[in-house]
């Protein structure tokens, strides 16, 4: 056993230690602003663990994409819906978490019996290693070209559907004086459309 | 009593990893009653997925590795969807003034 296979050992169990926990904390912490920074800790170990893989160009994009512009959305989202509000009991909660957890364990035995009794084409190819950013763009830009695009094509789609989803329509200037309005009060005096008559 | 570890990570230790990772994100996609959490286990699924295709594309398919290419299109979709989805969830609140998982029957029967 050499140092770096060593090392490698290391670097995977403190990584998936810190995944498996972030993992759980995410869902199982009771203050979602809490679970939103564990999820950022859970992109960043994946992103180790892209860099265990000798994968370092999607390691970056990893933590550009999700670290940098997905978490940073959600703990906006969070920061905008943040009410503290008493949920509601519901009947038979304990049995449903019980229920949903005994498939999901099921969910689990199933894949772990399908990795170590799959009979994996082992040893394959040997990894390209470093040269793994430029065979990418040779994809991209070969066979993988129309997905490519496509991309481009729903990520404009995504942005434009998600500003018409999220802006307020009301206008932030009084038409006729001109002055900005106090967005407070337009909220305040604006009535939910959607609201039905049950008891809130 | 000799424990003897493997010199390499072997292939199993990360389809374990992932398959960890997904069924946490499936608990709580089910569980969750806060919308936003929901938003979060979609999220962690989706990256059990993308380990899984990094390491088959590491350890199965070293020269081409189209896992990696496709671990970046997934990436893609799942930023889409973030943004979606949280615009999505910012005007249910503005109308619902709620983001409790529960009261969000709008499109059930």
């Amino acid at each position: 056993m050499t140092i770096a296979s060593t090392a490698q050992l290391i670097c995977f169990a403190a990584l998936s230690a810190t995944l498996v926990l972030g993992a759980l904390g995410v869902v199982l912490l009771p203050n979602i602003v809490y679970s939103a920074f564990l999820l950022g800790g859970v992109f960043l170990s994946v992103a180790g663990l892209y860099l265990l893989l000798n994968a370092s160009f999607v390691a970056a994009a990893q933590v550009l994409v999700y670290v940098g512009a997905v978490n940073v959305l959600i703990l906006f989202a969070i920061m905008l819906v943040n009410k503290k509000e008493t949920l509601a009991a519901i009947p038979g909660l304990p049995l449903r978490r019980l229920l949903s957890g005994a498939v999901c364990g099921g969910l689990f035995v199933l894949l772990i019996r399908v990795a170590f009794t799959t009979d994996w084409a082992l040893p394959g190819p040997l990894p390209v290693g470093e040269e793994a950013t430029i065979r990418i763009g040779e994809h991209l830009f070969s066979d993988y070209l129309l997905p490519f695009e496509l991309a481009s094509v729903l990520l404009l789609m995504s942005m434009i559907g998600a500003i018409v989803l999220a802006r307020r329509d009301v206008l932030s200037s009084d038409v006729i004086t001109g002055e900005s309005v106090d967005q407070g009060l337009i909220e305040k005096s604006r009535s939910p459309l959607l609201l039905d008559k049950a008891p809130r | 009593m000799d424990i003897t570890l493997p010199t390499t990570i072997p292939l199993q230790a990360y389809l374990v990893l992932a398959a960890v990772l997904f069924c946490t994100g499936v608990w709580g996609l089910i569980n969750s009653r806060n919308a936003v959490r929901v938003l979060m286990s979609i999220e962690l699924m989706l990256n059990a997925v993308n380990i899984n295709l990094m390491a088959f594309s590491d350890y199965l398919d070293g020269q081409l590795i189209r896992g990696q290419v496709f671990a970046i299109f997934v990436i893609t979709v799942a930023a889409a969807e973030a943004a979606v989805g949280l615009a999505i969830l910012l005007s249910l609140y503005r109308n619902r003034e709620t983001v409790d998982m529960e009261r969000f029957n709008l499109l059930r029967w």
